[in-house]
């Protein structure tokens, strides 16, 4: 594998997802030498020691949640989170696409550090050829003796199993993607225990979104030191950006962490569409607070750099919003997907997403009232915080950093009865 | 159809071939992970008819020797799930963020207006039910729309009218 890119490292082709494509560029070679030479606590050391990041949105450090787990315990259970579904977001998408088997080969080094004998993939529904690429890899390594009893001749035995998700963003979140393996609806859990202690069906288990398990084999590959180099200090390794919204060019670009957010807009995507001012960006998926053009002119692609501007890389999803954007419009998008995922567990977030968007829709239709703007600011603050689970949060983010940054666009809408821009969305 | 069991109440009957498909979802379980099997039967039944409806949900429980209503709760909760038969193609249009920067209410619109049925309705001949959908994970590739299993993205006017020209 080449040095410095985890997944750009190979030209797409017809064939460049399968296992023999996959083996000429070095595939499986980490889960070899792994089994081979090393025990399964060195599997983890290596991977703590990297650095590296879950990048599913919350930024925990993998090796720790792995060290959480009791390898003691009879049964311990690992599950990746391919439940994509943050508005913004289509990484793990690109993974199952075209290195299905970069996931396999992840998966397994984390069961063989954390004693996995059966792992789960938990695709989410909507999927269709991610899902076909990934049940056939799955088969391709069954047949090739790396999946399934004493894998490639050693003492390690594991089953990965494909689980196809129905239709619910919450369901992303950990604890709720386990009760949804468990047959029941995705209600989150409230922790602790965290699924480390108490998990699938009770046993300890580790939950980890797709790009972070992907990278296991390239750390291993390469070495932590190696991937520790790559990007900032505290969030090491290459990160998976997704650019979208009006750019000329969207799409999906691998970078190290500290990467200029500017040039990822204006270089790498080509700029804003039809040449447009740039007005907003919401840098980490559509739950992360919105910024505007000023406030992005020097940030980089790093999580301590977002935290300070206000904000977060969360699964590195960039929508670019264009001036001439009604904002109010387009906060009613998000407000109604919230509200429509609310999973109903918890009255702030079923009941306050709903009102929000009950609110920001009828300022839509040009009938805002005068107190419509308060109460939205207030039921946005009583979801925060109160939730079992981010889902809350996530609704509420989105409305406080809208209407704190373009405050003026929605007093204009309630005064007026229409946008202070054309009020479209599209250009 | 049914048949009595010894308590004499009336069993959902499953037809062979069904339970064999089942039987093979089974088989790449864990067995002691039972309740897992609710979620792929539904897909299973869904994929072969379009819809689950009461008597398939019923069936999907008593062969898993579940109460009826953790069956129900799961077809009802999760949004993929449709408890009538559909159009012969369903189409579902993504309305997040990403899309409506794209242009998702320009294919919405063309969509209504070709099909004549707003979203959730099914045309009089059965042949299309439209719905909107949240993201699709399209959002480099947006407007983005999925007719049954399979994604359009890049849409524009005249690429939906060649989509639509072209299903059987």
């Amino acid at each position: 594998m080449t040095s410095g890119t985890v997944f750009f490292n190979h030209e797409l082709t017809a064939t460049s997802h399968s296992l023999a494509d996959y083996r000429a560029r070095g595939g499986y070679a980490s889960l070899e030498k792994a089994l081979r030479t090393m025990q399964p606590v060195e599997v983890e050391r290596e991977v703590l020691q990297s650095g590296l990041q879950g990048r599913g949105g919350a930024g925990f450090t993998t090796g720790v949640k792995w060290d959480f787990v009791d390898k003691k315990s009879p049964v311990v259970y690992l599950c990746c989170n391919i439940d994509e579904g943050e508005p913004g977001t289509f990484k793990d998408r690109w993974i199952l696409e075209h290195s299905p088997h970069q996931l396999l080969e992840g998966m397994l080094l984390g069961s063989y550090a954390l004693g996995v004998r059966h792992a789960f993939a938990y695709v989410r529904g909507e999927f269709d050829l991610p899902w076909r690429r990934l049940a056939g890899a799955l088969a391709e390594a069954r047949t090739a003796g790396l999946v399934g009893e004493r894998i490639l001749g050693s003492h390690f035995s594991c089953d990965i199993v494909v689980h196809r998700g129905a239709g619910a963003y919450v369901c992303g979140e950990e604890s709720s993607l386990l009760n949804s393996l468990e047959g029941k609806k995705g209600w989150p859990r409230n922790k602790p225990p965290f699924p480390a202690v108490k998990g699938l069906y009770q046993r300890p288990t580790v939950v980890n979104n797709t790009e972070t398990l992907a990278t296991v084999p390239w750390i291993l590959a390469n070495g932590a030191p190696a991937y520790a180099a790559m990007g900032v200090k505290k969030s090491p390794g290459t990160r998976l950006f997704g650019v979208s919204g009006h750019v000329a060019r969207p799409g999906l670009h691998e970078k190290p962490t500290g990467y200029p957010l500017q040039r990822l807009i204006h270089e790498d995507a080509g700029g804003v569409l039809g040449g447009r001012a740039l007005k907003a960006v919401i840098p980490g998926g559509s739950s992360t607070p919105i910024l505007t053009a000023a406030e992005v002119e020097t940030l980089t692609l790093d999580p301590e750099a977002m935290s300070k501007a206000g904000t977060m890389l969360g699964s590195g999803a960039v929508i670019v919003i264009a001036e001439g954007t009604c904002m109010v419009r387009l906060l009613q998008v998000l407000t109604r997907f919230y509200a429509h995922e609310s999973c109903g567990q918890c009255s702030p977030c079923r009941e306050g997403t709903d009102w929000m968007n009950r609110i920001l829709t009828r300022i839509c239709a040009g009938r805002g009232t005068g107190d419509d703007l308060a109460t939205l600011r207030s039921v946005a603050a009583g979801i925060q915080g109160n939730t079992v689970c981010a889902l809350g949060d996530a609704a509420a983010m989105p409305v406080a950093s809208f209407m704190k940054r373009f405050g003026a666009e929605f007093e204009y809408f309630v005064q007026h009865g229409r946008s202070m821009n054309d009020g479209r969305l599209a250009p | 159809m049914s048949a009595p069991d010894a308590l004499g109440t009336d069993r959902p009957t499953l037809s062979a071939e069904r339970r064999a498909r089942f039987d093979a979802i089974r088989r790449e379980y864990p067995p002691e992970m039972t309740p897992s099997l609710v979620l792929p039967l539904l897909h299973c039944v869904q994929d072969e008819q379009g819809f689950v409806g009461d008597a398939d949900a019923a069936a999907i429980a008593d062969y898993l020797g579940m109460p009826p209503m953790q069956v129900r709760e799961a077809r009802t909760w999760y949004s993929m799930f449709e408890r009538e038969p559909q159009g012969r193609y369903v189409i579902k249009v993504c309305r997040n963020i990403a899309c409506s920067l794209r242009g998702s209410e320009r294919v919405l619109a063309h969509l209504q207006s070709t099909l004549g049925i707003a979203p959730g309705e099914t045309s009089a001949d059965g042949r299309y039910t439209l719905r909107t959908v949240e993201c699709l994970a399209s959002c480099s590739t947006a407007p983005a729309m999925q007719i049954d299993r399979t994604y359009h993205e890049n849409l524009d006017e005249a690429a939906i009218d060649r989509i639509l020209g072209s299903l059987p």
